[in-house]
């Protein structure tokens, strides 16, 4: 079950702004989803496959890219060739 | 031979969110040939949304692989069309741009994700489009309004420069009027991409054959079980029986793993998306976020404004399955589930050519009948199987119910797409004689 600070705590931690008053349906959606969810718990044989894959690595290759200025151009504020970003202090 | 195609549709299906009223071609096998691509997929100097405010105004600076194929045989692309959010959907009407409606009857949702697609070539706008699949985005439209969709198998058209969602089930692929138009472009879009390390260099190089003598079909008996509704199985089942009797043999199977599916399917996508979608923060691309407030607050506050419920309900969801913590552990069930149903998939394509059955369920839904998600997500029921086991699928038309179309779903083996391609074809040209 999947109460609704839970719901504010994912929420939080996705990075995805919920309004107080959409808390209630988010939870209630939640917990249909999840309860549909729990057929999963009815496979046999526990853990996730081994799928075979092997990685594959190569040398990096420097090659010609997107200049400066097309990397920008969709940037909603840029200052001496950087992006600006909201501040983290 | 190279020139500039004229384009200002009558869009009264909502079908583009773009159009280029000029558009350049060049010379090459689809020289002046008009053909509308997804907005999820990247057209250097057109704006490109995935039908999202939070990508309003975005402009890529490069083509996708997919689009540099299509330049480089002469097509002219007239215009991005409409599609639910991020492809989250199967209706087309999570779309910021509003909803697309079906040609066929504007009461009706033309499917989804590839609403818009679907709903241009259906409506005569263009000859062919470009749409995704990630759970049956191709198939559930071209299904709904009355045209082919082919979902290739995954790893044969690259997905360079498509605004990835969920990388280990979408596929990007034709949508035509005809079979041989999807095939057509196909062979277009088709080709080796070193740049897209899922793929293999195995190109679509093919002309439809008619002929299914000798082949061998098998009809899953979960695919007319609950929730088909009955007369759309009739329709379906009519289709094979023409299959049959042109030399086909048909093969009852089954595919435990399907009681999986929809579950399965719903874990991985929305895990890989809450993973993707990180990256629409405001700051590269996009309405630019308000650097004057902290980090997260900022971040918070954009995404509520532009991204719509239903991506928002999917990211926090993907965020949810992969968190420690919350019981479940639900992505490793949901790979365990995934690999139950690949195995079944191969076992009875052993026994099998092909297999066959509804592409969707139901008809067309009317505008705003699906409101709750679980009962939008269980309409996936018969598609998503496909993009689980990374197996080419097509839907083509095979008549309709209450005047609105039911499509035929084909299913093959991996990189067997050219033998869903003749099969469609074979059925298609036996009742258009």
């Amino acid at each position: 079950m999947i109460t609704e600070s839970d719901i504010e705590h994912i929420a939080e931690l996705a990075d995805i702004g919920i309004s107080k008053d959409e808390v209630p349906e988010f939870t209630r959606q939640f917990n249909t989803i999840i309860e549909y969810f729990e057929v999963l718990d009815t496979i046999e044989g526990e853990g996730a496959p081994d799928t075979g894959a092997v990685n594959v690595f190569r040398d990096d290759e420097p090659r010609p890219s997107l200049s400066q200025e097309e990397v920008l151009a969709n940037a909603g504020a840029t200052e001496d060739g950087f992006i600006k970003a909201p501040r983290v202090m | 031979m190279a020139g500039t195609l004229k384009f200002s549709p009558d869009d009264r299906c909502n079908a583009f969110i773009t159009t280029c009223a000029e558009a350049p071609f060049g010379e090459g096998v689809l020289a002046g040939t008009a053909v509308a691509v997804k907005d999820n997929i990247s057209t250097a100097g057109i704006q490109t949304t995935c039908g999202s405010k939070i990508l309003e105004g975005y402009v890529p600076p490069y083509d996708a692989h997919v689009v540099e194929l299509l330049r480089r045989a002469g097509a002219a692309i007239v215009g991005k069309t409409n599609m639910d959010e991020f492809g989250m959907g199967s209706t087309t009407e999570t779309s910021a741009f509003g909803p697309t409606k079906n040609p066929v009857d504007l009461e009706r949702v033309p499917g989804g994700s590839s609403g818009g697609s679907a709903a241009a070539v259906a409506a005569g706008l263009v000859s062919m489009a470009l749409g995704s699949d990630t759970g049956g985005s191709i198939r559930c439209p071209a299904a709904f309004t009355g045209i082919v969709g082919l979902k290739p198998t995954y790893g044969r058209v690259s997905r360079y420069g498509l605004i990835a969602c969920a990388n280990s089930l979408e596929q990007i692929g034709p949508m035509a009027r005809t079979v041989e138009d999807a095939s057509r472009l196909m062979s277009v879009i088709a080709h080796h991409d070193p740049r897209d390390v899922t793929m293999l260099d195995r190109p679509y190089d093919h002309q439809p054959v008619a002929g299914v003598r000798g082949l061998r079909i098998g009809i899953p008996e979960e695919f007319f079980g609950e929730g088909v509704d009955p007369r759309v199985a009739e329709k379906v089942r009519d289709a094979i029986g023409v299959l049959e009797g042109l030399g086909a043999e048909t093969v009852r199977v089954s595919i435990p793993g399907m009681q999986y599916a929809l579950a399965a399917y719903y874990v991985i996508c929305t895990s890989e998306a809450s993973s993707n979608l990180a990256r629409f923060d405001g700051v590269r691309y996009g309405p630019a976020v308000d650097t004057r407030k902290s980090w997260h607050e900022a971040y918070q506050d954009l995404r509520r404004e532009l991204l719509g419920a239903e991506v928002r309900r999917r990211i926090m969801l993907g965020t949810f399955a992969l968190s420690a913590g919350y019981a479940g552990d639900y992505y490793t069930k949901a790979q365990a589930a995934r690999r139950k149903i690949q195995e079944d998939f191969e076992r009875v394509l052993r026994e099998t050519d092909v297999i066959a059955g509804p592409t969707m369920p139901t008809v067309a839904f009317r505008l705003g009948e699906k409101t709750d998600p679980v009962s939008m997500y269980l309409s996936d029921i018969l598609t998503a199987p496909a993009n689980l086991a990374g197996i080419p699928a097509i839907s083509v038309p095979c008549g309709r119910v209450d005047g609105l179309p039911v499509g035929l779903q084909i299913m093959g083996r991996r990189f067997e797409d050219e033998r869903v391609i003749d099969a469609a074809y074979t059925y298609e040209q036996e009742v258009r004689a």
